[in-house]
């Protein structure tokens, strides 16, 4: 999916882990992906540099669908789908 | 033999630095979906006493020129490594365990410890935790 795609789509679930530190966004991330249907999008903005490295290798660690990074000024929206 | 999906701790230091560290870790292995133990001694055990855990602000020695402003950071950026590690054991299968021996050096009972101490256990407890454990660490 491009990130024009991702710019437009519209998250199930959006998780604000903004001002937190690693791991905390991916531990929100890891909280909040049970609480969307399966195929559903959960998006998490965070400001933390790790993070969107950490969510790629999580999202594949956990059978999850990694869908990519719109980046904004100070901080990313990270996009993944659950698939399970 | 195949390893466990758990990352096992042995924490022997009780300071904020190191305290943070283990949240941190915890944390992270909790939200990759392993299973976390923690095997409390010495300082890393006093750490976890109730009259402690809420006011120790002890840091490393070697660096204690630059705790001050660790201190300050921590605060600043929000990072509380008890609440941390209180968050992944909400989430995740993380146990903390203090070791017997350490618990009867320093007259310490069950009941000394903060609720987040799951139980009182032997070395041979630990060993057996550790033995398979994808990930060990001595901290």
């Amino acid at each position: 999916m491009s990130t024009l795609d991702l710019n437009t789509v519209k998250a199930n679930k959006v998780v604000d882990a903004r001002g937190t530190s690693c791991p905390g966004p991916l531990m929100d991330t890891k909280i909040a992906i049970s609480t969307i249907p399966i195929g559903g999008i959960l998006e998490t903005m965070s400001s933390d540099e790790g993070t969107r490295k950490d969510i790629p290798i999580w999202a594949k660690a956990m059978g999850q669908e990694f869908l990519g990074v719109v980046s904004e000024p100070g901080y990313d929206r990270i996009f993944v789908r659950r698939l399970k | 033999m195949r390893m466990a999906n758990r990352m096992s701790i042995l924490l022997f230091s009780g300071t904020r630095d190191k305290l943070t560290s283990v949240a941190t870790l915890s944390t992270g292995a909790v939200a990759m979906g392993m299973e976390v133990d923690i095997f409390l001694a010495y300082w890393g055990m006093n750490a976890f006493r109730k009259s402690m855990i809420g006011t120790n602000n002890r840091f490393d020695k070697d660096f204690e020129d630059m705790s001050g402003t660790l201190a300050k950071n921590m605060q600043a950026k929000n990072i509380n490594w008890l609440e941390n590690l209180r968050k992944a054991k909400a989430n995740g299968n993380l146990k903390i365990h203090v070791c017997s021996t350490v618990a009867d050096l320093f007259e310490a009972k069950k009941e000394d410890f903060d609720p987040i101490v799951d139980d009182v256990i032997g070395i041979g407890g630990y060993i057996e935790q550790a033995k398979d454990a994808a990930i060990t660490l001595y901290i």
